[in-house]
């Protein structure tokens, strides 16, 4: 696939160009914080910058939205959806959270039941990444299958090389979007080699045997670790809110009138106490242990049975954002070494 | 295709989250407590109808517009085509919503979800049924399923201990008398304690069902009813002979998209929603015990 160069000042003309097809979504500040939100234009967006708070999972999966509105009518009650979402296109984005879009398919776009919702948005968006020459402190994508460099899911991948990015095409779709620009030198290839070999060497790998976690966790449901991993958790779910994996959520309903409203789906958390409560006052999980429990299970074992991968990208947000620094991959570390 | 007011048309077959139209054309209230009513439910359209194809064991999401949705097991045969009979017990938000709703209005139901019973594994089996309460729904399905006149002679022995903890609490009272008269169905009716009416039999389920101790041979079980009655009937049926891979049990979970979507209802790496919410008692010991 082609690889080209652009430099720094010409980011902005290859906006422009993509802004007449799609809504553009790159990372902007945005209320005092640095976000993915739409861009008016070219100069709003951020690429020196090491990842956004929240993650871009909002785009496909938004914290609320509307499924469909009901009004009670003469001829019965009405059930109308929701109009359908502009083409998008994601700019700017680290490989880990691209990643978790991959991931994300397997749930909402899984044979049996197809949530529109997800894939209405998710279907003609395009994507362009953005290698990460300095992975953070708490980075570790390369335990779970991914890198710092890494384009799967992606049409183009640019990686800073300091005066101008190189831009590798990943699919025709990306190849399109760099026709004009030209070609990288043998010289770029390599700086882009060097780059990326000191930044995959910048993550200390913390589980070395990936297929041997899940194993290990299938018999550990009843382990006595659980007893010790939650006690400092608050149940406070900033992890799973942060998440670029996390899809759980919530289905409610919103009146407007007595005859009309809303349903809608928002996020929720198995973090929280009353996630799993029943009517009758019954709770399988009664506290942070089976919480804790189910968040580590859930990432490491039981998707990983239903859908053959890890539900975590390694992205770190979790480790930062955690009030009480309890750090998934001390939890990893512990359990591989158990 | 529905169309809505502004001429947009919805296919419901592409967006699983979308629920049909049905009008309540029947309430029947089955308890003494008054807590527990059966809903009759009509199509508003004759292509739902024929789309809604269910089997015994299946649930499906019933909608309160206002209120919400709630997951509820299908009660009535699929052999009764048109509607669809749910019997609800007035519990949390939506139920006590379910149970305010008059003949003639409208609930909005989507499904059918689960797996259902294993019927291609049942037929030519012999049937223990053994239900406890209001747990009976899913079972009443099936029963009646298996007596219709076209499927009765694929079944065995069909073998029915149902149980409530007093007269008041029986619900399908209807079903039940029917059912005492035939020869093709072998019915055990009990209460934990009954009243100064009551002249049948008293004994809790476990009790009964050692009692009454039906075959093993060739035989599955089909076991419903509180996790007190499980706990205490599992044992008698392992007496008797029944593997675990005989045993099957319904689970309930606490629910939302019923589609494996929305993650939370799940036991280890199954959905209850989806992988469920019956499961075989062999199954059930290698899960998590975490329901």
């Amino acid at each position: 696939m082609e690889e080209k160069i652009i430099s720094k000042s010409e980011i902005g003309t290859l906006l422009d160009k993509l802004k007449e097809a799609h809504s553009i979504i790159a990372p902007v500040h945005r209320n005092g914080e640095l976000s993915f939100d739409r861009i008016d234009s070219a100069d709003e967006v951020v690429l020196e910058y090491s990842n956004t708070r929240k993650a871009p999972k909002s785009v496909f999966f938004p914290q609320q939205e509307v499924m469909f509105a009901y009004s009670k009518t003469e001829s019965g009650t009405q059930v109308r959806e929701p109009d359908l979402e502009e083409d998008v296109l994601l700019f700017g984005v680290r490989p880990c959270d691209v990643r978790s879009f991959l991931l994300l398919d397997k749930v909402f776009g899984s044979d049996d039941y197809e949530d529109v919702y997800y894939l209405r948005r998710r279907e003609n968006s395009g994507i362009i990444g953005l290698a990460c020459n300095n992975p953070r402190q708490t980075c570790f994508c390369t335990t779970v299958g991914s890198g710092p460099f890494n384009h799967d899911g992606m049409d183009l991948l640019l990686v800073d090389l300091g005066d101008k990015y190189l831009a590798e095409a990943v699919t025709e779709r990306g190849e399109g979007m760099i026709d004009n620009f030209s070609d990288a030198s043998d010289a770029d290839k390599q700086k882009r080699n060097d780059i990326r070999e000191n930044a995959e060497k910048g993550i200390k790998p913390v589980v070395v045997d990936l297929e041997g976690l899940k194993d290990k966790l299938d018999g550990m449901f009843d382990a006595d670790v659980w007893d010790e991993f939650h006690t400092k958790c608050l149940g406070c779910a900033t992890c799973t809110y942060l998440c670029p994996t996390c899809h759980c959520f919530d289905i409610y309903e919103e009146e407007e009138t007595n005859n009309s409203g809303y349903r809608l789906r928002m996020w929720d958390s198995c973090a929280l106490s009353l996630f799993t409560l029943h009517t009758s006052g019954h709770n399988p999980r009664t506290s942070t242990k089976e919480r804790t429990r189910q968040r580590i299970m859930h990432k490491f074992n039981y998707f990983v049975h239903n859908y053959d991968d890890f539900a975590c990208v390694g992205c770190g947000r979790c480790v930062q954002n955690c009030p009480v620094n309890l750090d998934i991959r001390d939890v990893l570390s512990t359990i591989a070494h158990l | 295709m529905e169309t809505t007011p502004s001429g947009t048309a919805i296919d419901t077959a592409v967006n699983p989250y979308l629920p049909i139209p049905t009008t309540i054309t029947n309430i029947t209230m089955e308890t003494a407590a008054r807590d527990i009513k059966t809903f009759k439910l009509g199509f508003r359209n004759e292509s739902d109808a024929e789309k809604f194809d269910y089997t015994c064991g299946q649930f499906a999401e019933i909608s309160i517009f206002g209120a919400g949705e709630c997951p509820i097991g299908i009660a009535s045969s699929p052999m009764d085509k048109g509607s669809l009979q749910f019997t609800v017990k007035k519990a949390g938000h939506v139920t006590k919503a379910f149970h305010s709703c008059e003949e003639g209005m409208e609930v909005f139901v989507r499904g059918p979800y689960g797996n259902g019973f294993p019927m291609r594994d049942l037929e030519g089996s012999n049937i223990v049924v053994i239900g406890g309460g209001f747990a009976f729904t899913t079972l009443r399905s099936l029963t009646k399923f298996i007596l219709h006149p076209e499927n009765r002679d694929r079944f065995g022995k069909l073998t029915v201990i149902y149980g409530a903890r007093s007269p008041g609490d029986l619900i399908y009272k209807y079903d039940l008398s029917d059912w005492e008269g035939r020869d093709d169905i072998d019915l055990y009716v009990t209460v934990d304690k009954g009243d100064e009416t009551w002249t049948g039999r008293e004994g809790f389920v476990p009790t009964v069902t050692q009692e009454v101790g039906p075959s093993s041979e060739d035989a599955y079980t089909i076991v419903c009813g509180p996790p007190i009655m499980i706990k205490f009937t599992i044992p008698v049926l392992t007496e008797l002979g029944f593997q675990p891979d005989r045993i099957i049990n319904s689970l309930e979970m606490r629910m939302k998209c019923g589609i494996g979507k929305c993650g939370r209802c799940n036991i280890g790496d199954k959905f209850v929603c989806k992988d469920g919410p019956v499961f075989t008692y062999e199954q059930l010991m290698n899960m998590p015990q975490e329901y």
